[in-house]
This record gives C-alpha cells, structure tokens and sequence, in this order.
C-alpha cells in the first residue's frame, strides 16, 4: 500500500497570553489508501490539533514540518487550493453533529452542496445523496431529505453529518470523535457504518478518539499520543497484545472493561509514571 | 434495615412521562448502579431521591426517614445523610473558595464541627483520604485539573458523614486514567467507610467495575435489576442484551469475533 497521507516532523505553535505555545512537537503518521487509523490519547495530546493541522483549519496554528497528501504538499498550498482538498478529498466529521449542520437548511440541501460545488446537477446530486442516506441507515430517506437538522435525533444527525463528509467520495476521511456525544447503541451503528462505508468505497479513515474499546473494533493501525507527539505506533492487535510504551500499557491497563474480572483493580497513569521516572517523559506537566 | 429505599417513584414534565413507577432498594454499603440511554430518566430519579426535583408521587425513604414528606427542617438533616456528587466539578465548585474552605462548608452548615482549627484539620485529612494533600486546602478550584476538582468534590460531600451518596456521572467527563484513579477512590472509600452508593453511569463498563448490583432504565421504567454477574453474564431483559452488545472491548480479537457474528 503506498501512503495517502504522510505526517512528518509536525509541530505546531499557539499564540499564548506568555508566548507562544508549542502544542505538536514533531508529529509523524502515515495513512495509506483505504487504511483505517486510528489516532487516540486523553485531552491535550494534540490528537484534534493533529487533524485540524492537516486540514489547516486553525488560522492561529504556526505549522511546520511536511504534510503530504496523495502527492500534494499541504503546507505550502494556496488557502484556494486547501478548499479543494476540503471537503471533496478529504471529508471531515466533528464530534458535534448539530454544530456542524446549519440549522436554516434542509437536510438534502446541505448535503448535496459539496456536489453541486463540483458541478453536479441538483437532479443527480439529490438522487445520490438520498440514496447514501438510505445507505447510511436513515428510513424513508427520500421524504427526510426535505426536514430540518433539528427535526433529526442525534445519531441521525451524526448520518447526515457522514453523508455531507462522503459524498463526493474524498480518498481520506478525517473523524474527530465522531461518536462521543451518542448513546453506546447509537455509537455501534454508526461506527459500522463508517467501517463498511470504508470498505466499500476503499476510504481511508483517519480515527481520532480518546476511546480505547472502539479503537479496537475499527482500526487497523493505531497511532498513540502525549503531549504532543506519538509514543508509540503500529498494528492494532501488536498495539493492544504488546504494548511497548509504558503509557501504551498504562492507558490499556486503565480502561475496565466488561469482560474482565472486576476484582482486578485498574491502574493509572499516575502509577505508570511513578514507575518509569528512570525514562524521563519530555515536557511532562505533571 | 435499607440504607435507601424508592418506591413508585413517578415524574413528568409538561405532561410527558419521565420516571415511569420506579423502585428499587439500596442496602447498607452497597453500590448500585443505575443505567440507561440519554432520556431514560436516570438523572430525574437521583434528583427525585434528593429532592431537588418533586415527584409527581412516590416514597423516598432514607432509612426509616420519609424524604419527600420532611419538613425544611428535618431536610436539613436528611441532607447531611445524603450527599450527591454531579457530573460536572467545574460548575459544582464555587470558583471563589479554596478547596479547603469548600470541604468545611458542610461542616459549618451542619454544625459538625465548631472549632475552626480541628475543622481545618478535618478538611485537611478529607482530601489526604481522596488523594490530594494539605498544601492543596489552599488552592481555588481552577488550579486543578477536572479529576482533582472531582476529588475536591467527593471530599466535601464526605465531610459530612453522609450515609448515602449518590453519584449522577461523576467519571463521565474524566480522561480514563484519571477515571481509573476516582473508580478506585470510590472502591476504598466503600470499604473503609462503609457508604452505600448509587452510582448513575451511561457507561456500563465502569458499573461492571465498581457496582455489586445493577439496575436498568430505558424510557423511565426499570427494565431489569440484579447482581452484576447476572445482568452481565444473563442478562434476561432485550433492552440490557442489546445495551451490552454495543458495548466495545478494549480487544481487537474480541472485537472481530463480535463483528463476524453480527
């Protein structure tokens, strides 16, 4: 497989009220085509920072390093050209669904607009996104087509969403949290609805999420962050079978989980470090 | 004798059923755990058991002690026996008060403790028992991380003995490993002080973790309660089988077998 996506020597800089603030430190990550990756750490890793830089969607973020993607270097393109990568080869899904819709437009409407952006005719544009909302699960998609965002619930929110994200069929989908503010029965749809979407379409995903258990059942490849780089990476099953990087093992060994004997007491990250203060952590807040 | 009691709790807003007839029992030094989906009623029945919402009708008994029909003043006193811990430590915390000022603020309103040196001292060992330390009494709450304001949180609904806590999501908003850290804090609080929790999640891995029994809403009615291993293990209800079904298993092997019998 060859690389869709390279990632290297990433840092990115914040303005801060005492300077600015480096909150990448030089990340590197590879996606190829239909790859699903998945990038995951707890709150200021730089997980979202990560897939916002990629995008360039944070004006205030100083990049540096090398973004390529399918062949095009990211950092040095125009803000026109990065409109092209948005949205039609790249598709974007946020954690919040009811952030993302515009509330004064139909349904069909917002989703066919990155067709008819490219030209497509509306007759075609409809006809196709009401057919990827009936894929995506959505019932009677062709008379939902015409309501509202919030005449939706959540998770069919969340499909309207991934249907705005994939259909001018990008080769790279970028998922930030996708289905953390959904129900754990609503998450499991929608989660095997983008892994099948994926499959099918030949769709690299690029996963990020704080979630350890849906990581498992998604990715194929796992790429885990602190402070602002990865500590670790590679397969999904080395990852969570031979975690090498103490906090790999610290954060697996902190998730309970339903299947396990609840007698055995979960560890923490705090213990981990404790631990390892023999292998100094850079940049360590704590 | 019942540390907690809930009969027939029933509660609508604006016409709509929230709380459907619910009851369960809570015994000394148990944990319970209530789940269910968003919408399930399980936040309306934890503010219905403290009072901070009023049931359309229903008994809340807290030992023998009718809660719903307590005056003000025999409120006061329920209150100290039964203590809630919210979702939320950035909003549950007065942002004014240091940590040590806001564990003595119980004390003081119950009058537990009236000398202000041996309160100090008890606000200090407060949050030595969750994991934080004398220097921190000083500190205001934007100073700590959200797993510490939790901890600040916990420590002040225990400074005033309660017999029963209840805990609304209180490891919801928490990164896992400082998860894992209050998931432990309330396994040692049970057994040195014996308390008896009702621990409201929406994720049943950390029910699994810390509850000994396990009680089920879906859209305001209970649909199953029993021992952890048998909502686990055999769970008979469908609405609880395809709740654990969706649950996912740090596993990728685990996963896949999931995945091909679906």
């Amino acid at each position: 497989m060859t690389a869709l996506l390279t990632v290297e020597g990433l840092r990115a800089r914040f303005p801060g009220p005492d300077g600015p603030v480096e909150v990448l430190r030089g990340v590197d990550l590879d996606v190829s085509a239909g790859e699903k990756v998945a990038l995951v750490g707890e709150s200021g890793s730089g997980k979202s920072v990560t897939a916002r830089a990629i995008l360039r969607l944070d004006h205030d973020a100083g990049l540096e390093g090398r973004i390529s993607f399918d062949g095009t270097d990211l950092l040095s393109l125009s803000e026109r050209g990065m409109r092209d990568v948005r949205g039609a080869r790249v598709g974007l899904v946020f954690q919040d669904p009811l952030a993302a819709l515009n509330p004064v437009m139909t349904v069909g409407w917002q989703i066919t607009q990155p067709l008819v952006i490219r030209g497509v005719g509306r007759k075609e544009a409809r006809r196709r996104g009401i057919e990827l909302l009936g894929r995506l699960g959505v019932r009677d998609a062709g008379r939902r087509f015409d309501d509202y965002p919030h005449q939706f619930s959540g998770g069919m929110r969340q499909r309207v969403v991934i249907a705005i994200a994939v259909i001018a069929e990008p080769a790279l989908l970028i998922a930030d949290e996708p289905t953390t503010a959904l129900d754990v029965r609503v998450q499991a749809q929608v989660l095997t609805l983008l892994r099948e979407l994926a499959d099918e379409r030949g769709m690299a995903v690029l996963l990020i999420t704080h979630d350890l258990g849906i990581v498992a059942g998604f990715a194929d490849r796992v790429v885990v962050m602190r402070h602002g780089e990865p500590v670790e990476q590679g397969a999904v099953d080395d990852i969570y079978a031979r975690p090498r990087h103490p906090y790999t093992r610290a954060l697996l060994a902190s998730v309970p989980r339903i299947d396990d004997d609840p007698s055995r007491r979960l560890s923490t990250i705090a213990e981990a470090d404790a631990e390892t203060v023999a292998e100094p952590v850079e940049g360590s807040a704590r | 004798m019942t540390a907690l009691r809930v009969q027939n709790l029933v509660k609508s807003f604006g016409g709509r059923p929230v709380v459907k007839d619910v009851s369960f029992e809570l015994a000394p030094g148990e944990v319970l755990g209530l789940v269910g989906e968003s919408g399930s009623g399980k936040s309306t029945v934890a503010r219905c058991v403290v009072r901070l919402t009023r049931p359309d009708s229903g008994r809340v008994l807290l030992g023998d002690r009718d809660v719903l029909a307590a005056s003000r003043r025999e409120l006061r006193g329920l209150r100290r026996d039964l203590q809630m811990v919210f979702q939320d430590p950035y909003s549950s915390l007065s942002p004014r008060m240091t940590a040590g000022a806001l564990v003595e603020e119980g004390m003081i309103a119950h009058g537990l403790e009236k000398d202000p040196a041996a309160r100090r001292d008890r606000a200090v060992a407060l949050l030595e028992t969750v994991g934080l330390s004398a220097a921190d009494a000083g500190r205001h709450p934007r100073s700590f991380s959200g797993g510490q304001r939790q901890r600040i949180a916990i420590a002040r609904a225990l400074a005033v003995e309660p017999k029963v806590l209840i805990c609304d999501e209180v490891v919801s908003s928490l990164d896992v490993s400082v998860q894992a850290q209050v998931l432990n804090l309330f396994r040692d609080l049970r057994e040195r002080l014996g308390l008896s929790i009702l621990f409201i999640a929406h994720d049943l891995a950390v029910v699994h973790y810390l509850c000994d029994r396990v009680a089920v809403l879906d859209q305001g009615s209970l649909v199953e309660i029993g021992d952890r291993e048998q909502i686990y293990r055999q769970p008979r209800h469908p609405y609880t089988r395809s709740l654990l079904d969706a649950v996912p298993i740090p596993d990728p092997a685990v996963e896949r077998a999931r995945h091909a019998r679906a």
